[in-house]
């Protein structure tokens, strides 16, 4: 009669437990003080340790802790919800399961010491029982935190997506395009196609881009950056590559890549300049001294 | 295909590009391995470039690659293995040539990797795939 054992430990020593179960986690490092306060880490443990006990309390009938049973329904949903919030605040997937993990101590312990049948093997099964659940427990915790980092990481690349291809209007007919990070594929076909429509929608003869934040050009992006510069002529504008730093027009050289006709400057400064020159605007800036 | 001779130094990482972003993560981590030996922007960007055409190659080319980064302190060195299991390659000298490629590239990866690092060897053999071996100073 193992389940019993477990039930009855559950029902009549919860607050000791909690403590414990809190206490094994600071312990472990596991209660984040830079994430969590000490009341929500504690009002986190409450959460899972009740729908824990009702659904032992459910299978106490059967005398059997089925992990794949209907009773852990409200555990599943406390999990989930526990998950995600640490998730969101940046506590690790190893950290996680290893939360739950801790609860298994405190309640050994406690069968320990109340089960004393003769060759032990309820102890024993007990043990075993309650280890199959916090294991699947735990794993099921792993998963829902995979799931939901993924979900972040999905956002995070559909928000630097939008971020990277700005195209600014600098001046009248002039639009810059910064670009920022590496320059994959998909990148690169969006760089491409904001850079053509906003010649259009900004009436530009004049487009810069500037590489500056790009860390490394290697064929691939000299590539696409010649192609971007081609097709931006094709649309009677022209393309200026600014941000063309010394080690970079150097690797380029060794590399071999030619720019052929596309203009190149060291500075989106220098770009602009040539671009006011070329459309023949005077841009006086006079300097206002305060006194 | 035989096996090179492992290089001079310790393991410093290993990786597996399967996909385009493995491409740039790899890359990071011997960007990782030179500023570990303390290297100047120019040389850790020059040996980075030239990775980074030698890993899309592995992966365009040879349909995924493994990558071995190995840290020589003594000698401060970055030696970098690049194999893959693809189609290899027909003629090496052509390969090697700026301006060829059978793909849609500027066919300037192995000629300008070449240019970029300290040391360069490439061995190919048809229907088993194509090992690169490169290392730049710190
Ligand atoms: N790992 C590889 N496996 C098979 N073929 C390769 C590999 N690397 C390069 N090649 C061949 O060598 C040619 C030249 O490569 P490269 O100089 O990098 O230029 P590109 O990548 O622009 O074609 C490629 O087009 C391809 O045919
Ligand atoms: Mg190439």
């Amino acid at each position: 009669m193992p389940v019993p054992h477990i039930h009855k430990i559950l029902d009549t020593q919860r607050d000791s437990l909690l403590r414990e179960w809190a206490s094994t986690q600071a312990e472990e490092g596991l209660i984040r003080k830079d994430l969590f306060t000490e009341a929500e880490a504690k009002a986190q443990i409450e959460t899972l340790y009740d729908p824990l006990a009702k659904g032992v309390a459910a299978s106490v009938d059967q005398d059997f802790l089925d992990p794949d049973d209907d009773v852990w329904e409200d555990l599943r949903a406390a999990l989930a919800e526990v998950t995600r919030e640490r998730t969101k605040r940046g506590v690790s997937t190893g950290d996680m399961a290893t939360f739950v993990l801790a609860l298994k101590y405190p309640l050994f312990e406690r069968l320990r010491a109340s089960v004393t049948d003769t060759n032990g093997t309820v102890l024993m099964e007990a043990i075993a029982q309650f280890t199959r659940l916090i294991d699947s427990v735990a794993l099921y915790c792993t998963e829902i935190c995979i799931a939901e980092r993924d979900k972040i990481i999905q956002r995070q690349h559909d928000e630097m997506m939008e971020l990277a291809t700005p195209v600014v209007e600098l001046w009248d007919r002039i639009v810059a395009v910064p670009l920022v990070g590496t320059l994959d594929s998909m990148r690169a076909q969006e760089v491409m196609e904001s850079t053509l429509s906003a010649i259009v929608e900004k009436k530009a003869d004049i487009v810069i881009i500037d590489i500056t934040g790009v860390m490394t050009v290697d064929t691939q992006v000299a590539q696409h950056l010649i192609r971007t510069a081609a097709a931006v002529r094709l649309m009677g504008a022209e393309a200026i590559i600014s941000g063309i730093s010394p080690r970079i027009a150097q690797t380029m050289v060794q590399l071999g890549v030619d720019t052929g006709e596309i203009r190149t400057r060291g500075s989106l400064r220098m770009a602009l300049a040539d671009a006011f020159r070329q459309l023949d605007t005077d841009v006086v800036i006079r300097s206002v001294r305060g006194n | 295909m035989k096996t090179l001779s492992p290089p001079p130094g310790k393991p410093f990482d290993r990786l597996v590009i399967a996909v385009e972003a493995d491409v740039f993560r790899s890359r990071q981590a011997v960007g990782r391995a030179m500023d570990r030996l303390g290297a100047r922007v120019i040389r850790r960007t020059r040996l980075v470039t030239a990775v980074s055409e030698i890993f899309r190659n592995g992966l365009v080319y040879g349909g995924g690659a493994e990558v071995v980064i190995t840290l020589d302190e003594a000698d401060r060195m970055v030696w970098v293995d690049c194999t893959d299991q693809g189609p290899g390659i027909a003629d090496l000298e052509l390969a090697m040539k700026d301006g060829y490629t059978t793909g849609k590239g500027l066919g300037r990866g192995l000629g300008g990797a070449k240019r970029l690092v300290e040391h360069f060897e490439i061995h190919s053999v048809l229907g088993e795939g194509t090992q690169v071996r490169l290392a730049g100073r710190a």
